[in-house]
């Protein structure tokens, strides 16, 4: 690591009488996932190069109540997000930016009914902004010319109709970006979703994470770029399952950019 | 004597479209039997979809054979069945096309000569759809849910379109009259040909059968509608028309939880107040569904839409896996259930009377509810914008809530959501920890 990460809080920034320019929504993965803390360090060192005034909830943030939701538990999910919702207003939360397509789905559109209204991107959205501004730049480095595919997050394909940010951020690494049988629209979901993410599956002949795994594998990429802690999970294990790992890498899109500025 | 057929054909006629309505009026108080929904905002946009989805088969040209074989039959069977507007009226009056009284013999030739050529068109494609499902067998027709009544009822629907079309040739071939005009004859005049031996009154004969069996045909073919999924021909107009316009990862949030967590997270509410006067209503008797009338109308109205076609189940990525989990399933249970329930009230003077079976487990299993990724791969695959998905959560709701049914493994996630704020056993305070590690 180059430097040190600044990571302040929003309580920091109140007791100096600040706003951030952007509130970033880490997750429930982002901040204990081993995995996921990777690509929340991966997006903060983004943020810290290109100076954007961001802050984060720190320990006043909660889950957002996403999988209870899907779990069926709607009571929970309400408490969740009603907390949330007090706390995000107190500190007169207008624009959140968030690396998880469930935290960015549920804020952006569940949040709203119960009294939370933001602006909410998903962090490729949001670095694309900062890539069309001019306060970032994005090289090819070690990833020029690499074969690339995107796994698209049905939390934030589908579900919200997000297919086109994280795909010009892969092109703007210079990269050969290929698509899978089921991509977009079409996309196959890596097994994750409601509330799978903390069970096992049911009986069946295979694993969805596998499946999609293999769709992937089909298109010999070098790189499986994800937009999803929980996907980047599922895809791990899928190409470890496949006994893939030394061939083939799975990256967000922020780490790929990151990486590719040896930031 | 002379009137025979004329009275014989109204006769025909009103009891075929007096049982049609008296399907129709009970499919409309089944879907009522759903609980309401607020399906009134954004007109525009809900005219818009009902145009491109279901009017402009917008979705079932995603899949391009099936699609294109689809649209043709679709147009063909709309635009033939003009057709049966000169039948009535003939039947009716006891006229002979009367359509000639009225046009020109130019317009009616090319109306004929289009119907027939769509005629043509239909029957090949039906042909085609018949292979499909019969000697190639699709996987997606092929499924442990489609046991032997939807297997037979997607046939007999392709059997009654061949038939249909066939005896339209016919009829047309057959008379004498209209094969003079040579005026619109583009394919019958062919079928003529293997007429050529016969008198004049057997030709008579045979044109008077097949006008008869075609009109009968289509009256009992517009009755089998109700029991068949068929019935998406009516039906997809007003699902596409009240199909969900938020974005499909936004679920609804119950409002009667939203009141409960508002007072419990409001530090004035007094926990021991006597509750407002008519507030005891608004609680609902139970969060989620285990029957059908526990969904709300549109959903009810998306089971009997749905045309069983699979294409749901087959981008579904449990069931790609092996698992139970069929959306299409979910559906197929959900109108059967709804049938079943409705015949209930039917049987018990427009009384519900309980018969010890619900929608949950005796249709829909638990295994195949908890299968669910709520990826939307289903509702985003259905060319007639019906939401299984919807159901889903309805089911766990009242699996959850009612009933403290979750898996075991969901329950420790819960748990710890509601300790630690995480689905896992961290402690909130150490949510900033990343920073230094
Ligand atoms: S939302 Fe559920 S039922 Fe629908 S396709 Fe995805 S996993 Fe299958
Ligand atoms: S729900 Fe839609 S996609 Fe699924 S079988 Fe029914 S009509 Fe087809």
């Amino acid at each position: 690591m180059s430097e040190t990460l600044k990571v302040p809080t929003m309580a920091e920034y109140m007791a100096q009488g600040k706003q951030p320019e952007v509130l970033f929504w880490v997750g429930c993965a982002g901040s204990f996932d081993d995995r996921a803390k990777k690509i929340t360090k991966a997006f903060v060192k983004l943020l810290n190069n290109a100076n954007v005034d961001f802050a984060v909830l720190g320990t006043e943030e909660s889950c957002t109540g996403d999988p209870a939701k899907r779990a069926g538990n709607e009571f929970l999910f309400q408490m969740q997000a009603v907390t949330n919702i007090e706390v995000l207003n107190a500190y007169e939360v207008k624009k959140i930016v968030t690396a998880c397509p469930h935290c960015f789905n549920t804020i952006k559109n569940e949040y709203p009914g119960l009294g939370g209204t933001y602006e909410v991107m998903h962090h490729t959205q949001f670095l694309k902004t900062l890539l069309d501004e001019g306060r970032l730049t994005i090289q090819g480095g070690k990833f020029k010319g690499k074969r690339i595919t995107f796994h698209d997050p049905c939390y934030l394909g589908r579900a919200n109709n997000v297919y086109q940010a994280p795909r010009d951020l892969i092109q703007k690494l210079e990269a050969e970006l290929v698509e899978m049988k089921n991509c977009r629209k079409n996309g196959l979901c890596c097994g994750a979703g409601g509330a799978q993410m903390f069970k096992d599956a049911e009986k069946g002949d295979k694993e969805v994470n596998v499946e999609r795994t293999e769709q992937a594998l089909n298109i010999k990429p070098e790189i499986i770029a994800a937009g999803c802690p929980f996907c980047n999970t599922m895809m791990t294990d899928g190409v470890k399952a496949k006994e893939k790992e030394s061939d083939v890498d799975v990256m967000d899109i922020a780490e790929l950019i990151a990486n590719a500025q040896d930031l | 004597m002379q009137y025979l057929p004329n009275i014989l054909f109204a006769i025909i006629l009103i009891v075929a479209i007096g049982y049609f309505a008296k399907n129709v009026k009970s499919l409309i108080r089944n879907i009522k039997l759903g609980k309401d929904t607020d399906v009134s905002d954004n007109k525009p946009q809900r005219w818009k979809n009902m145009i491109m989805i279901a009017l402009g088969q917008s979705k079932m040209v995603r899949r391009p054979v099936s699609g294109i074989l689809h649209v043709i039959v679709y147009v063909g069977f709309i635009i033939i069945n003009m057709e049966v507007l000169e039948i009535i009226l003939d039947g009716l009056f006891g006229t002979h096309r009367v359509g000639l009284r009225v046009l020109p013999i130019s317009v009616y030739g090319f109306l004929i000569g289009t119907f027939e050529i769509l005629a043509c068109l239909v029957f090949v494609s039906v042909i085609i759809f018949w292979i499909r499902r019969n000697i190639i067998k699709l996987a997606r027709f092929w499924k442990s849910e489609m046991t032997s009544w939807p297997k037979n009822d997607g046939n007999f629907i392709l059997y009654f379109e061949m038939v249909l079309m066939s005896l339209f040739l016919i009829m047309n071939a057959a008379d004498l009259q209209f094969q003079a005009l040579d005026s619109g004859n583009i394919i019958s005049k062919h079928i003529a040909l293997w007429f050529s031996g016969f008198s004049d009154s057997a030709l008579h004969t045979i044109e008077r059968g097949a006008w008869w069996l075609h009109i009968i045909g289509i009256l009992t073919f517009l009755n089998y509608l109700y029991f068949s999924k068929h019935l998406h021909i009516l039906l997809a107009f007003p699902n596409t028309f009240y199909g969900n316009l938020k974005p499909k990862g936004q679920m609804t949030n119950v409002e009667a939880v939203t009141k409960e967590v508002m007072m419990m997270m409001d530090p004035n509410a007094d926990p021991f107040a006597a509750p407002e006067e008519g507030a005891e209503e608004d609680v609902p008797e139970k969060f989620g569904a285990s029957d059908v009338q526990d969904l709300n109308w549109v959903q009810l109205l998306n089971a009997y839409t749905c045309t069983e076609c699979g294409r749901c189940t087959s981008e579904c990525p449990a069931n790609q896996t092996g698992k139970k989990l069929s959306p299409r399933k979910i559906m197929m249970d959900t109108r059967d259930r709804l049938e079943e329930v409705g015949k209930n009230i039917d049987a018990n003077k427009g009384e519900f009377k309980e018969d010890g079976k619900q929608l949950l487990n005796d249709y829909i299993s638990t295994e195949e509810l908890w299968a669910c990724t709520s990826c939307n791969a289903c509702v985003e695959a259905c060319p007639v914008s019906i939401d299984p998905l919807s159901i889903i959560l309805e089911m766990r709701r009242y699996l959850v809530m009612e009933q403290s049914a979750a898996p075991t493994e969901l329950n420790n996630m819960m748990t710890n959501i509601e300790n630690n704020g995480a689905p896992w056993p961290y402690n909130q305070m150490d949510r900033l920890n990343w920073k230094n590690e």
